[in-house]
């Protein structure tokens, strides 16, 4: 069963189409990732698959059924702009808000002690929002989006305003959530965490799909066919290179049409050199959204 | 459990353990039996009251008015000329005094001299002075109960009859008046309060996007169902609390005070319509107050709109001392009968004048209609404007998406 199941949804706001016709699938045990420039129509998507606002056409299925207030308890969602109550302690937030989700108040409290220890947070049980910092928050904000166990989680710009130390916190937690079968949906426009986390992309632009599928395939789509090479001693003419670029600390080496990269690394072995590296290259994720984003508009 | 049950304890809890709510509730009792007390102690303190005698003096020019010259605590000091009289009152010796001119008894006019600034005569003076000329001009001419009977000609005494001859239980007064009078100020108070509440709450909510987590769990139903219902409970709280202390304070204050208290009152029917304008106030104005909180970007902005309604629901406050004159005004069904001032409306008019039952049930009927359209357009306008941040739209795009969302 597919943890979502997006069909045609369009939604238009009086101004502007904010999601045009985007159709794409999310299965369980998988990190998905939502990608696209500000004003992409992301969150647009995000709120017709919570059923916030409903879409002007097209339907949305998730875990299988269209979303009732059950499958709502199977649902986590962080937005983008978090914020809880302030002036409500970390643990009755946490609780009630589970409650919602129809978790009881002893395994909720349960599962908070457990999840706090687990971020570190312990120490802030009884403290109240508002004495809490901004990333602090955020990671509470984190537990309450999975403390109901939920299959689906959603999660809008998660990275936004985290230090390096609660990025790699949260990053290994997504991991965990996958490993253990659950569909985590990540928003960003962050192009590296993506390319270090989800296993598939939707790339979109002006609420319009650009890119999607497998983040690998993707990504050898975009391949230029050159090689990365950092040697010792000098190189002098190359059979089947067409251009030379020189970076920092190693050089690029477009290959002509003929020339494997295979071909190429057996040429230099044969050659005697000493080399370091040696590396197909693959566009960034960043280099591929920027092509993508440039030219559609 | 279920979530609306959920949302409604939460939001309960939340507003009880407010400081604000809690002052507001026991700020009313508390304050009462503070008065009291202070009053008790003062009384007490003080024993029984001593009530100086005060000496006055007059020039009699007309002759022969020499009789009669203690009234009450006020004695009376004859002088043979006014220039004695003046010394004696520059001297302290008389606290005033007063000239009977030679032709009083075809002009009336007397002449008071006194050292105090004063915006008029006191009454005690009037009388004293008063009853010494009437005692003298017809002392020894008509027995002495008629010159009591003149200086003192009437004690009405009115009794209310009903339709059908028999003595009525309300009999009216101003000892009616105070309770109810308190109690519309309280209401009144207490919508404003709740639905500023609940625009705070949902501004909040949107200010912080929590709005978006709480939606992704319940309803939009459900979330509005249990935050007025929680809020309502809250204020039903407070106006109980209220309203179940005046009685017992009442009982302490008419047995310390006694005099206007004795006659103090609760109109029939009293407790009841309080608690049921108090639900359907509180219904309308906590439909208002969602429409408002679903319209506004921000809290500052939604409390803004909630006085154009609040204010409203004042006006009969604003207009009770002509309630006193004219009762019976065609203004009062209208204000009785217009669903956003209503509860007060009522509640001063049941203190005053009573309220006839049609009058009564068309205004708690139109209460309930506007409560259900006002709810109907207030969720609908929940579900269009809650998600969009930063701008509020104008009254034009309002009535648009209202009729086409």
């Amino acid at each position: 069963m597919l943890a979502v199941e997006v069909s045609h949804i369009v939604k238009s706001f009086t101004d502007k189409v904010a999601v045009d016709d985007l159709s794409f699938s999310v299965a369980q045990g998988e990190i998905f990732g939502l990608i696209g420039p500000n004003g992409a129509g992301k969150t647009t998507t995000i709120r017709m698959m919570m059923d916030i606002i409903k879409p002007d056409s097209g339907e949305v299925t998730i875990l299988g059924e269209k979303l009732s207030e059950a499958t709502k308890d199977k649902l986590g969602y962080m937005p983008e702009e978090r914020g809880l109550y302030k002036k409500l302690g970390v643990l009755d937030s946490i609780v009630y808000l589970a409650s919602l989700k129809g978790v009881d108040k002893r395994s909720a409290a349960e599962k908070a002690d457990e999840l706090l220890n687990q971020t570190g947070m312990l120490a802030t049980k009884r403290k109240k929002i508002e004495e809490l910092s901004k990333g602090m928050s955020q990671i509470i904000q984190f537990i309450v989006t999975i403390i109901h166990d939920p299959k689906l989680v959603i999660l809008d710009e998660p990275f936004a305003g985290l230090d390096p130390v609660n990025t790699e916190l949260l990053k290994g937690m997504f991991s965990d959530l996958r490993d253990q079968g659950k569909a985590v949906i990540l928003s960003t426009h962050q192009m590296n965490q993506v390319e270090e986390l989800c296993d598939r992309i939707l790339m979109v632009n002006n609420g319009r799909a650009v890119l999607y599928g497998k983040l690998s395939e993707i990504k050898s789509r975009y391949q230029n066919n050159s090689v990365l090479l950092d040697f010792e001693g000098e190189l002098g003419e190359v059979p089947g290179v067409t251009e030379k670029r020189s970076h920092k600390g190693y050089i690029e080496l477009v290959l002509d049409g003929k020339t494997t990269p295979q071909q190429l690394l057996e040429r230099l072995v044969s050659r005697g050199m000493v080399i370091n590296r040696f590396e197909v290259a693959t566009p960034s994720l960043n280099e591929i959204f920027l092509k993508e984003v440039g030219k559609k508009s | 459990m279920n979530k609306t049950l959920l949302i409604f304890r939460h939001e309960f809890r939340q507003t009880i353990k407010r400081k604000g709510f809690i002052i507001m509730t026991l700020i009313v009792p508390v304050l009462a039996l503070l008065a009291i007390g202070v009053f008790h102690l003062i009384s007490a303190g003080a024993g029984p009251p001593v009530i100086e005698t005060t000496t006055i003096g007059y020039v009699d020019e007309v002759g022969g008015l020499d009789q009669h010259t203690t009234q009450g605590y006020i004695n009376l000091i004859r002088f043979n000329t006014q220039d004695e009289a003046t010394t004696a009152l520059i001297n302290y010796e008389v606290a005033e005094y007063f000239v009977i001119p030679s032709d009083y008894i075809s002009v009336g006019v007397i002449n008071r001299y006194t050292l105090a600034r004063e915006l008029e005569t006191p009454t005690a003076i009037t009388t004293a002075i008063k009853n010494f000329l009437t005692s003298n001009l017809l002392g020894g001419k008509v027995p002495p109960e008629t010159v009591y009977r003149i200086e003192a000609p009437l004690d009405l005494v009115v009794t209310r009859l009903t339709e059908t001859g028999e003595v009525a239980t309300e009999q009216g007064g101003y000892g009616k008046v105070l309770i109810p009078g308190i109690f519309s100020l309280l209401l009144a108070l207490s919508l404003t309060f709740f639905s500023s509440y609940l625009v705070q709450g949902l501004g909040e909510e949107k200010e912080s996007r929590l709005i978006e987590v709480l939606l992704s769990s319940v309803s939009t139903g459900q979330l509005l169902t249990g935050k007025v219902l929680g809020l309502g409970a809250a204020g039903l709280v407070q106006v109980v609390v209220w309203l179940a202390s005046m009685p017992l304070l009442l009982n302490l204050a008419s047995s310390t005070f006694g005099g206007f208290f004795n006659t103090i009152q609760l109109p029939a029917n009293f407790i009841v319509l309080g608690i049921v304008y108090f639900v359907l106030g509180y219904l309308l104005f906590a439909a208002l107050s969602a429409g408002v909180g679903a319209i506004s970007p921000n809290v500052r902005e939604g409390q803004q709109l909630t006085m154009i309604y609040t204010l409203l629901a004042l006006v009969p406050l604003w207009f009770s001392s002509l309630l006193f004159v004219f009762p019976n005004s065609p203004i009062w069904k209208v204000l009785t009968i217009f669903p956003v001032t209503a509860p007060i409306a009522v509640m001063l008019r049941l203190g005053v004048s009573g309220i006839a039952a049609w009058e009564l049930a068309v205004s708690i009927l139109v209460l309930v209609l506007s409560i259900i359209v006002v709810l109907f357009l207030a969720t609908r306008a929940f579900r269009i404007y809650l998600l969009m941040y930063g701008k509020r739209p104008n009254l034009g795009e309002v009535i648009r998406s209202l009729r086409s969302g």
